[in-house]
This record gives C-alpha cells, sequence and structure tokens, in this order.
C-alpha cells in the first residue's frame, strides 16, 4: 500500500479512544431548566448576584438575538441546532465560592490532575530551569458554567495584577467590569456573541495596572463535563497603558454522542504601549470516526489596541472541535499599533474549520501579520478565511499574510478566502498562499531512515508548523507539538 | 559465511511495466560493488526495491540480507537493520533542522532496534566529530534539511547521515549525479571512510568518473533489468571507452 495512501486509511479509522480527555467526571450539579427564555437569563443573574444594570445588559442581549439569525456564510455544515434544548447553566453542587483550594471538589481537582493542569499552587515546569528564576502559571479553572478555582491570586495580588473569574469581578470591580465589557465585542456583534452576552455564566477578568508586567503567565483551563449544556464563557483582559501580559487558555471536554454549543466571548484592551499576548491550545472533542459528537465551537475572539503602540498577538492551536467557527481579531486604532495572528489550525476525520482573522487598519502606521498553517487529514475541511482592511485615516498601514495548507490524503480540502480591502493609498499589504499534499517521497525519505510512517508524517508536520510553535510560550510550544502529532495519528495503537 | 546479501532471480516491475527480469547479485561483507548500465536499465529500480519504496510489484525472486528475506522487513524495519540508501536526489524538509531530523532517525532505529535513545547531548557530539571528519559546516545542522542546499551538500548529508547510522549495506544510487569534480572528490573521500570489513557497498552509477574515486571490488553491467556483464575495475574503464550500446543491443 502506497504510505500516503496507508495514512489515509489509518485516519479513517480514528477512533474515539484516541481522544484522552473523553472521560466524564461523576458529580453531582446544580442546573437552570433547559431551553433559554428571559427567566433564564434572570436564573443566571441572580445566581451570580449581578448587579441591575447587569441583568439589563444581558436582557438587552437576549432581546435582541430573538431577532437575530444564525450565520451561515462559513464553509461548514450542521444540522440545525435546538437553543431550547440545551441547558445554559450547570455549577457543580458545591457553594462556588471558595476559601482556598482545599474547599474544591476533590472529583473536579482530579479531573484537572488528569487533564495535567496544576490547579494546585505549583511550579508547572519540571525539570526547565529559567535563569531569571521560576516561572509559574496561574490558573483560573472553570467548570461547565462556574469557575472553581483560581490560584496565586496572592502573588497577583501584590503585582496589582487583577485576575479573577468575571462573574466575582462583576461583584468586586463592577465599574471596571462595566467600562469595558461589551466594548471591543458589542452585544450586538453576532448572533453567537450575543447569545453569549446573554447567557454567560463565568469566564475570567484580567487587568494588569499601567507599567505593570504581569509576573507569570496567566492561564485559564475550560472543562465542559455536563450533557447538553452550552459553555458560554467571557474573557476579558485589559492591558492598561505600559503593561504586559501573557493569556493561555486550554480547552477539553469528554466524549458525547450529542453535539455540545461553545460559543465563548474574548474581549482584549491593550493602551497606549501595552501588550498583549493570547495563545490557545484548544482540544475539544472532535466527535468520533464517523462524525458522531464533537463541540460545535462558535467563538468570537477580538483584541482592541485601544492606545498608541500597543501590540496584541493572537497564537492558536487548534486541533479539537467538530466545527470551529473562530475569527480572532485586531482593531489596530491606536497610531503605530500592530497585531499579529499565529494559526495552527488542524483537521482530522469529519472535523470542519472554518478559522482566520481580521486586521482592521484604523490608526497611521499601523502593521499586521498573519501566519497561518493549516492542516487537512482524513475527509475534512479546513479553510483560512481572513480579512485585512486600511480605513482612510490609516496611512502607512502595512499587513503581510502567508497562508500554507498542507493535505494529507486526497479525501480533505484545503480553502483560503482573503478578503483585502484599502482606503488608504499609502497602505501595503502582502498576501502569500501556498497549498501542498504531504508528499510521498519525503515520506518514504523519513521511513528510509528508520521512522514510521506516523514518525514521518509527525515530523513533516511540525516542520510545517515551526514558524507558528515558536510563537507559543515554550512549555506550552511542547505540549502543543505532541498534541499535533497525536491529532495526526489516527493510527498508533 | 552467510552473504550480506543475496539476490536471487528478482523480477519487479511498476504500474505493469517490467523493470528488473531476473537478476542475480551477491555482495559479501566488505565488498563495493559498482553497477553501471544505461539509462533505463533499472539501476534505480533495483535501489527502491531493496529499501521497500512504495509501488514497485516484486513479481519474482527473492533477497536475503544476512540470510534474511528482505521482502518479509517493512521499509523502517529494513533501515533499523542496516539497509541504507543514499538518494540520487535528496529530499527536502522545510522547518526540520537537519540535527533535528538525524536524531529522529537514529532513535527511530535504536528504539526498533531495542536499544536505548541517544540524549541530544550526545547525539550532538557525535554529529560534530562526524561533520568534522567529512568536512561538513556545523552550521549545515542547523538548517532545515536540504532546504536550498547545493547538490554538494545535499550528497554531502547524506554521506553524513550513513556514516551517523551506521548500516550494514549502503546503496548509493547516482551519487555523482549533479556535481562538480570538486564536489565528487569531497563525498568520495567521506564514503572512502565508512569503507569497512562489515560493510558492503553498492555504487550505481552511470560514468566511470565516480569510481576513479571511490574503487569498487567488483564492476557490474545492468542492461534491461538483468546483470549482464561482471568484471573487475577495469571494467569501467573499458565501458567508459566502448559505451552501452552492445549491452542494449544485447538485451533487444
Amino acid at each position: 500500500m502506497a504510505a500516503v495512501q496507508e495514512t489515509v486509511e489509518q485516519v479513517r479509522r480514528i477512533d474515539v479512544e484516541q481522544y484522552k480527555y473523553g472521560f466524564v467526571t461523576d458529580i453531582e450539579s446544580e442546573k437552570a431548566p433547559k431551553g433559554l427564555s428571559e427567566d433564564i437569563v434572570r436564573f443566571i443573574s441572580a445566581k451570580k448576584n449581578e448587579p441591575a444594570w447587569m441583568l439589563d445588559w444581558r436582557l438587552d442581549a437576549y432581546r435582541r438575538w430573538l431577532t437575530m439569525r444564525e450565520p451561515e456564510w462559513a464553509r461548514v455544515s450542521y444540522p440545525k441546532i435546538d437553543y431550547q434544548d440545551l441547558y445554559y447553566y450547570s455549577a457543580p453542587k458545591k457553594k462556588p465560592e471558595l476559601a482556598s483550594l482545599d474547599e474544591v471538589d476533590p472529583e473536579i481537582l482530579k479531573t484537572y490532575e488528569k487533564l495535567g493542569i496544576p490547579l494546585r499552587e505549583q511550579e508547572l515546569l519540571a525539570g526547565v530551569v529559567r535563569p531569571e528564576g521560576e516561572r509559574r502559571i496561574a490558573v483560573d479553572a472553570v467548570f461547565d458554567s462556574v469557575s472553581v478555582a483560581t490560584t496565586f491570586q496572592k502573588e497577583l495580588q501584590e503585582a496589582g495584577v487583577i485576575f479573577m473569574p468575571i462573574s466575582e469581578a462583576l461583584r468586586e470591580y463592577p465599574d471596571l467590569v462595566r467600562k469595558y465589557l461589551g466594548s471591543v465585542v458589542p452585544t450586538s456583534d453576532n448572533y453567537f456573541a450575543t447569545l453569549n452576552s446573554a447567557v454567560f455564566s463565568d469566564g475570567s477578568f484580567v487587568y494588569v495596572p499601567p507599567g505593570v508586567r504581569c509576573p507569570m503567565e496567566l492561564s485559564t483551563y475550560f472543562r465542559i463535563n455536563e450533557r447538553n449544556t452550552g459553555q458560554f464563557e467571557r474573557t476579558l483582559i485589559i492591558a492598561d497603558k505600559g503593561s504586559y501580559v501573557s493569556y493561555l487558555e486550554g480547552c477539553t471536554a469528554p466524549q458525547r454522542d450529542e453535539n455540545q454549543l461553545h460559543a465563548a466571548v474574548v474581549e482584549l484592551v491593550a493602551m497606549d504601549d501595552a501588550e498583549i499576548k493570547y495563545s490557545t491550545v484548544q482540544n475539544w472533542y472532535p466527535g468520533n470516526a464517523d462524525g458522531v459528537g464533537g463541540i460545535y465551537n462558535f467563538v468570537t475572539k477580538r483584541g482592541d489596541c485601544r492606545g498608541d503602540n500597543s501590540k496584541i498577538s493572537w497564537t492558536q492551536v487548534e486541533t479539537g472541535s467538530a466545527i470551529t467557527w473562530k475569527y480572532p481579531s485586531c482593531i489596530l486604532r491606536g497610531d503605530n499599533s500592530s497585531g499579529e495572528f499565529y494559526s495552527i489550525a488542524i483537521s482530522n476525520g469529519h472535523q470542519q474549520v472554518d478559522s482566520g482573522t481580521k486586521m482592521i487598519h484604523l490608526g497611521k502606521n499601523t502593521s499586521s501579520r498573519i501566519i497561518s498553517k493549516g492542516i487537512a487529514a482524513g475527509v475534512s475541511q479546513n479553510t483560512y478565511r481572513g480579512q485585512v482592511t486600511a480605513h482612510r485615516k490609516a496611512a502607512g498601514a502595512r499587513n503581510f499574510t502567508a497562508c500554507d495548507s498542507l493535505l494529507i490524503g486526497d479525501m480533505c480540502g484545503a480553502h483560503t478566502v482573503p478578503y483585502i480591502e484599502a482606503r488608504n493609498p499609502t497602505a501595503v499589504f502582502e498576501h502569500e498562499a501556498t497549498t501542498s499534499k504531504i508528499s510521498e517521497d519525503v515520506l518514504f525519505y523519513c521511513i528510509q531512515r528508520g521512522l514510521s510512517q506516523e514518525e514521518a508524517v509527525g515530523l513533516v508536520v511540525n516542520g510545517f508548523v515551526k514558524d507558528v510553535l515558536q510563537q507559543l510560550p515554550m512549555e506550552f510550544a511542547v505540549e502543543a507539538q505532541k498534541l499535533i502529532s497525536i491529532s495526526l495519528e489516527g493510527s498508533v495503537g | 559465511m552467510t552473504a550480506l546479501l543475496e539476490i536471487r532471480d528478482l523480477r519487479a516491475e511498476i504500474g505493469g511495466r517490467k523493470i528488473l527480469n531476473g537478476l542475480d547479485l551477491t555482495v559479501n561483507k566488505g565488498e563495493i560493488h559498482a553497477i553501471m548500465g544505461p539509462n533505463g536499465a533499472g539501476k534505480s529500480t533495483l535501489s527502491y526495491v531493496l529499501a521497500g519504496k512504495p509501488g514497485y510489484e516484486i513479481t519474482g525472486g527473492q533477497v536475503l540480507f544476512n540470510g534474511e528475506d528482505l521482502f518479509e522487513m517493512s521499509p523502517d524495519e529494513r533501515a533499523a537493520k542496516g539497509v541504507f540508501l543514499a538518494f540520487q536526489y535528496p529530499l527536502e524538509i522545510p522547518g526540520v533542522a537537519t540535527l533535528t531530523f538525524l536524531r529522529a532517525a537514529l532513535n527511530a532505529q535504536r528504539k526498533k532496534r531495542g536499544e536505548e535513545e541517544l540524549s541530544s547531548p550526545d547525539l550532538l557530539k557525535r554529529v560534530r566529530e562526524l561533520a568534522k571528519k567529512l568536512g561538513i559546516d556545523p552550521e549545515m545542522l542547523r538548517r532545515p534539511l536540504n532546504v536550498g542546499f547545493s547538490g554538494g551538500e545535499k550528497k554531502r548529508n547524506e554521506t553524513l547521515q550513513m556514516a551517523l547510522l551506521e548500516p550494514r549495506l549502503c546503496v548509493l544510487d547516482e551519487t555523482d549525479s549533479g556535481l562538480d569534480i570538486d564536489a565528487l572528490k569531497v563525498v568520495a573521500n567521506g564514503v572512502n571512510q565508512l569503507r569497512s570489513a562489515e560493510r558492503g557497498m553498492i555504487v550505481i552509477t552511470h560514468y566511470q568518473r565516480l569510481l576513479d574515486y571511490i574503487v569498487p571490488d567488483v564492476v557490474h553491467v545492468l542492461a534491461a533489468g538483468r546483470i549482464v556483464e561482471t568484471g573487475g575495475k577495469d571494467l569501467a574503464l573499458q565501458l567508459e571507452a566502448t559505451g552501452y550500446a552492445q549491452y542494449q543491443n544485447e538485451a533487444a
């Protein structure tokens, strides 16, 4: 059998056993009744003891949502979602507000341990010594609809950094949240973002005060556990003048035959001279060999380079989800601000990916850079959709875009859909795109040197995505590299 | 004594086209065999069939490697057991540093043989020593494998891989193609350093020139998928004068 053909066969046999995060945690949960209505929105808001303005904000979003239609322009197809057949709120039954980690349900801690998430305040880095000293990561863990634990609170507080569940921030720092919430992704933005605005139950809130360099990586770990439960988290990160923060997001879910909906919103605000680095390793359950089950991932992520000389950088490694609909974007409002988007999107089996970015150049001398690596295997469809625009006043705007697609086998598809629009004559936009197939000759060359089929594919793919992997914080780059090999195996075992 | 490689009446085709038509060849440890022949005689096919490239169908005959049936082994097993093919056109792998590739290859082989993997510092040390011995700029180790390499660099890189992997049988497929005389000398010098009483080599070439630098023990002429003449190194010189026309007629 020809080498590539063999890979295709193996990929076709991809089985659920491979998704090692597919276990279910047996824990009692408290749920809102199924379905969506004003009452449910009120229920969620009441659960969170939210101020009245927040409830109004949600209701306003809900009413708007009722008038909107689900977008159909993406290159993905799925059966119609019955929004009345979902739970919009699910929380582990223990009281979510905890004084310390010791009060977290041990079952939940076990779940995160199994996932390799260092919830306990311990050093993440075993064996890697960094010259500038210890490197630790503060974690906020979101279990279904609520945040269950946030680590390193005290140390962060000393640095003046606020890192807490957004539900808590709404109570403790209502003015701060009110000032920024919805200022990047307004409640009217799009169908899924509007839905999120109405029903989001938790997520992370970060505020880095002026001139502060956040002393550690911040990280949120999202886990969907309950059946038929949508996860609608909301993340809001504000980097005030001259500050810096690096934030990481990881996601997994159990294997379920039904599809689960994940509609998150992430808003980033960078003021003058501030920098935000946002990295995602998304590994939601992708569904089984026949395309049954898996997460529908409809996510709105947007960063606003509000201040001059600000910078926002998105790095994403997308390997999971049955459907990915996601376009982390940058609004380059401040003069000399810059946006970056580095992406690895892998689709295998029956996965459908429609992902990319938007770089909206508004300020003078703004620059953006897009490096997208799409890898399609199995019978998957992988689309890069990107928009680069320079508005009238964006003199000297610059963009460089490189979209590379790699096909494994001959039953998958890779598509590139760039939208480029310059309304200022001094804007310089460059766009490069390539599509290639993983060549049998290259695989044979590797195999002749002793590598197995999978090792050869893994090596070639890791070479293909190297430019993007380099953008991830080191320890996550290693994890991502492994994840890439695993998601393409479909074979080992 | 068991021969290192014993090919008996080998027949192979690709896409229904018969390429090898009853080839016999025996290579013992320590010997270098040159295989010369006109274009289309089946030289490259022989090397691919030995290495196990997909797409070739074996329609008859047998190949024993150290007494074992070669066709019972998968291509990566063959590599781990010591079959090495120096490619006529080594392939490029963007984004994968040469050193990374060397480590992946060596450790994959060691793992298959049940040996412990070599640590990165040990590997680096070893590769550097070999590179120095073969006259290879260590800078090459950091560059993506074969990407933007000159013809000479690619072939030197093949030699480096061979030196690191320490195969039992080396098949050099048209190693001289695309090389100027200086590059040829460097590569040949590398190959000569790898001559050993434990190792056999098959040097496939169209031209006698390479054999001035890698001096073979035996020279074979391959035409229409069979060995049609076997002799000493003088045979190569003789061919240089007469060309392959006589064999082509014979084969037809």
